[in-house]
């Protein structure tokens, strides 16, 4: 990871809190520079892009006030034990955002459910066959046939 | 009082009305298994349902996602107790004594006092929601866009202090929320701000997929790489009576949670998660023998049970008087009711009284079902907790893409769930509560508008907020938290706040 600018921490490292704090202060001035196409208005008649701004301002000072304070263990003494699980389940996440209104709610659950019972969890193929028609058409069932809450289908019905 | 009792009685006879009573014990249901799942709270349960309710009438609706939320508050704590594994956030005081109690072979008794301090608390707070909740709303009728923005400001502040965590760390989610608010096309100008070509942002970016990436997906992220849950005890039903030593001790803890957690649930914030805290802070602070606390003493899960019952309550007092949500989960709730055409606020109660009165009393009888479920079939539930995580959680997080994906048939909500799911779970690794987030999130367009109404009302000028009495009162209150909280706590660190738990 590439550690930007900042104080020591304990260790001899960048804290965790100051780390965070300069994270939040470029947000904030991310925020701001993105308010410049937004008509500011004036103190007596705030515009679109007042309170934007007023926002990142007070993002940035807050940000500034816990990067000084700078608490919390060393930045590198921090564990990140579940990173790769958690990086597979938000890429799972992508690809449902990708595939529900391609390939429908079943086709998508189904494959999602492979991934993560098969590939990341390695349980028998029977019972991820089991589990996962089971909840994949179950759901769909529940949710689309007797709730009636509109669930996406494939482009070939399914 | 006469008026109140017949409209109790209207709301009674809505309540017991057989369409509107099965939802409360569907409701009642499914909040005792959500509270009892690891990584589902309230908040991603209530949003997981919101689609189901659409196809309901406002009433059956709303009843149905509040006893949601109290049956998530029963639930919690069950497996904090048996399993010392927090369902929801505000059952983590109640894990301390509540697990060492089942340790000692007293579960079922600490099952018993979990279930009875919550009813008691569940059922005295109706009461007060009830009487609190009409005068509040007369005098919310004569607040104008100044009182709203005093209130809000007020409001945030509060959340920023009473919320777990250090204070500017609370204050910067509380902006970053106020942010993610702006987003979407300005009400009083038509500007689209913040576009990036995406036409969906338009509305602004929905509460529903950020609370639960920022809830329900951070949770499994943190949590989906670790072991298995521990083995479940599994308490029989002779096992639950408490003994009168114990019922003795329950009392107080149980009397004081229940004032305490309703009006802390009356101010914003994460209001049940936090009362829990302070009750048990306030009781180990009271107890004669504070030594037992964390070793199995029964006031420490009386009290914060009671606790946070009676503050899920209280958030409903602002929700339905004025309009403002209280927290993320009235929030929700509220955008439930705009769903059906409905405005919570001032009037709520004279325009749809069957509503209001409806909804109130649907609470005494889910405290009841809850009562009955909570006891005799824990049993039952229980087994839910047996399901290996390594199949829950796939199952969780294909509910949430589901529920996410049904609130308004865009996969863009989905994208935002999961950019806030990634959000959340690095702001919990550098422990910043996102509760805040959510809550600047709502309040952001009301807050805007609030001020830019005013001071078109007073043609630019500040001094319409110094001119109107109430809205002066609510920001001098404001400033004065300010100034007492954070100017200190730069000083010399976290002060009174770090003594009861709220900052580490």
């Amino acid at each position: 990871m590439t550690v930007p600018i900042g104080g020591r921490g304990p260790a001899g490292g960048l804290t965790r809190d100051r780390f965070a704090g300069l994270v939040l202060v470029a947000l904030a001035a991310f925020i701001a520079w993105e308010t410049r196409v937004l008509p500011l208005g004036t103190f007596r008649e705030p515009g679109p892009g007042y309170m934007p701004l007023l926002t990142a301002v007070v993002l940035g000072v807050m940000g500034l006030v816990v990067a000084l304070r700078g608490g919390g263990p060393a930045l590198r003494d921090m564990s990140w034990s579940e990173g790769r699980h958690a990086a597979m389940l938000l890429a799972a996440c992508a690809f449902a955002a990708l595939a529900l209104e391609r390939i429908g709610y079943r086709l998508t659950v189904i494959a999602l459910l492979v991934f993560f019972l098969g590939v990341l969890e390695r349980k028998h193929p029977l019972a991820v066959a089991v589990v996962t028609l089971a909840l994949a058409f179950g759901s769909f069932f529940l949710f689309s046939d007797l709730l009636r809450v509109p669930l996406p289908r494939s482009p070939w019905g399914f | 009082m006469t008026d109140t009792l017949s409209n109790l009685f209207l709301g009674f006879t809505v309540a017991l009305s057989p369409d509107v009573l099965l939802f409360a014990v569907v409701g009642c249901i499914i909040g005792t298994l959500v509270g009892m799942l690891p990584g589902v709270g309230p908040l991603a349960g209530i949003s997981l349902l919101l689609p189901v309710t659409f196809g309901l009438n406002p009433t059956t609706a709303i009843v149905l996602l509040a006893g949601i939320y109290y049956g998530a508050m029963y639930g919690g704590s069950t497996t904090s107790i048996l399993m010392r594994i927090p369902g929801e956030a505000a059952s983590v005081m109640t894990c301390i004594d509540g697990y060492a109690m089942t340790q000692r072979g007293r579960g079922g008794p600490a099952l018993a006092i979990a279930a009875i301090g919550s009813f008691i608390a569940g059922t005295v707070s109706v009461v007060g929601l009830m009487l609190l909740a009409p005068p509040l709303a007369a005098v919310a009728l004569r607040f104008g866009p100044p009182e709203y923005f005093a209130l809000l400001t007020l409001g945030l502040l509060v959340l920023a202090f009473l919320t777990g965590g250090s204070m500017p760390k609370s204050l910067a989610m509380a902006a970053l929320g106020l942010f993610l608010g702006t987003i979407g096309i300005d009400l009083m100008s038509g500007f689209f701000r913040f576009q990036y070509g995406l036409i969906e942002l338009g509305d602004g970016i929905g509460i529903v997929p950020v609370a639960v990436g920022l809830f329900g997906i951070s949770e499994i992220l943190l949590t989906a790489g670790q072991e298995t849950p521990p083995q479940v005890q599994k308490p029989k039903l002779r096992d639950l009576p408490p003994s009168r030593e114990e019922l003795r001790a329950a009392m107080g803890p149980v009397g004081r949670g229940t004032v305490l957690g309703f009006l802390i649930g009356i101010v914003p914030g994460s209001a049940h998660v936090i009362s829990s805290f302070v009750s048990y802070a306030l009781e180990r602070r009271l107890s004669r023998h504070p030594e037992r606390f964390g070793k199995g003493a029964v006031e420490g899960v009386a009290g914060p049970e009671s606790a946070n019952n009676a503050a899920a309550c209280g958030s409903f007092v602002p929700m339905l008087s004025l309009g403002v949500p209280s927290g993320p989960i009235p929030a929700v709730m509220l955008a439930a009711l705009m769903v059906h055409g409905i405005a919570p606020g001032p009037l709520l109660m004279q325009q749809q009284p069957e509503l209001f009165w409806g909804f109130i009393a649907s609470m005494y009888v889910g405290n009841l079902v809850l009562l009955i479920l909570n006891l005799p079939l824990v049993g039952l539930f229980v087994n839910l907790l047996r399901i290996p995580y390594a199949y829950l959680y796939p199952a969780i997080l294909v509910f949430c893409v589901l529920g996410v994906y049904s609130v308004n048939n865009s996969v863009i909500d989905v994208w935002i769930m999961t950019v806030m799911g990634a959000l959340g779970y690095v702001l919990r690794k550098f422990d910043f509560e996102v509760a805040p987030i959510v809550l600047g999130l709502v309040l952001s367009p009301m807050l805007e508008t609030a001020l830019r109404q005013s001071l078109a009302m007073s043609s630019g000028s500040y001094a319409i907020f110094i001119d109107r009495p109430i809205a002066v009162g609510m920001l001098a209150v404001a400033a004065a938290l300010f100034l007492v909280s954070f100017l200190p706590a730069l000083k010399r660190g976290a002060g009174w706040r770090r003594t009861i738990g709220l900052e580490t």
